[in-house]
């Protein structure tokens, strides 16, 4: 089942909703957040937070650990939105953060294997 | 719905209890290649998309020069996902085709076990600008040949002549819309990186 290759690249935002304005204009989070960093709800949201809308949202994709990069594409905010958002989430508690392995260093043998061995038993 | 430990977020903000652990590999090469098919061949889920909006402010860009000032644009990353067990996930991404957004691939190698670069042999040359990328940077990857239907099939050999690969860098033939043929592409590279790490 071939499927077209999309043209990823150059396919334009087809709602440019000011996408900054939901994090009330902040663009930098925590460089904790890398795209494979996984999160997981810690506990279901109290109505006194006042979450604004998307960030229930993105506690309602997260109730199994998933990615920075899978919120995203779930909730269809650009990643440097979510980003901040998480990072809200996290500062009051609603929200577990799990970094991506060290990143500077290349992951140990133990990890290659248990990937290499995972894959054969697909 | 069962929610995690909220002590353990409460106390440091991050926690490695429950949480599995994430590994990615890049799939490169030039545009139309099949990136995205080969990931969505092994990916439990259809390829997502997610964006980044990026300010391209004094990157050196030449596509813009004569215009001065931010320019806003957004790149599109395909990824899929494998989870190859309770405690590990594995994260392919495709990566962006054009030159303009290689420090989108900065941010992307950064913590990736490697890359499989995918080739078509009628536009090889389409590849070499990945395989430079990995190279200089010393990001370890493999070459798969995609085997499009009537293109005309070459050995491994050739492919690594025509590429210049380095002896270390494995070339394999590959079919990316197959689930079992990308799986074997998978496993090699990690079986590569797995003989690098042992020596």
């Amino acid at each position: 089942m071939s499927r077209p290759e999309p043209e990823a690249e150059e396919e334009p935002r087809k709602s440019l909703v000011r996408p900054y304005a939901m994090t009330h204009g902040r663009t930098r989070a925590s460089a904790d957040f890398d795209l494979i960093t996984l999160v997981v709800a810690a506990r279901p949201p109290r109505p006194e937070e006042a979450w604004e809308p998307e960030h229930l949202s993105i506690l309602e994709h997260a109730r199994h650990p998933v990615s920075v990069a899978e919120i995203a594409a779930r909730v269809n905010l650009p990643a440097g939105v979510v980003r901040v958002l998480l990072d809200d989430l996290r500062g009051r508690g609603a929200l577990i953060v799990r970094s991506a392995t060290s990143q500077a260093s290349t992951p140990n043998l133990k990890i290659l294997k248990a990937v290499a061995d995972g894959l054969r038993a697909l | 719905m069962a929610y995690a430990h909220s002590d353990d977020s409460v106390a440091g903000g991050t926690t490695a209890r429950a949480m599995p652990m994430a590994v990615k590999i890049l799939i490169a090469g030039g545009f139309g290649v099949g990136k995205t098919t080969m990931v969505g061949s092994v990916s439990e889920v259809e390829p997502l998309r997610t964006e980044e909006l990026i300010t391209t402010e004094s990157i050196g860009i030449d596509d813009l020069s004569g215009v001065e000032g931010k320019h806003t644009t957004t790149v599109a990353l395909d990824f899929g996902r494998i989870t190859l067990s309770e405690t590990l996930i594995l994260y392919l991404f495709g990566t962006p085709g054009q030159d303009r957004f290689w420090f989108v691939w900065d941010e992307l190698a950064l913590g990736a076990l490697g890359a499989v670069v995918l080739v078509d042999t009628r536009r090889l040359e389409d590849s070499f600008p990945s395989i430079d990328y990995f190279e200089k940077r010393s990001i370890p990857f493999i070459v798969a040949v995609n085997c499009f239907d009537g293109a005309r099939r070459y050995d491994a050999a050739d492919i690594r002549i025509a590429l210049n690969l380095d002896d270390e860098v494995a070339v394999m033939l590959c079919d990316a819309r197959d689930r079992s043929s990308t799986k074997e592409v998978l496993i090699r590279f990690m079986e590569e990186l797995i003989r690098r790490a042992q020596r």
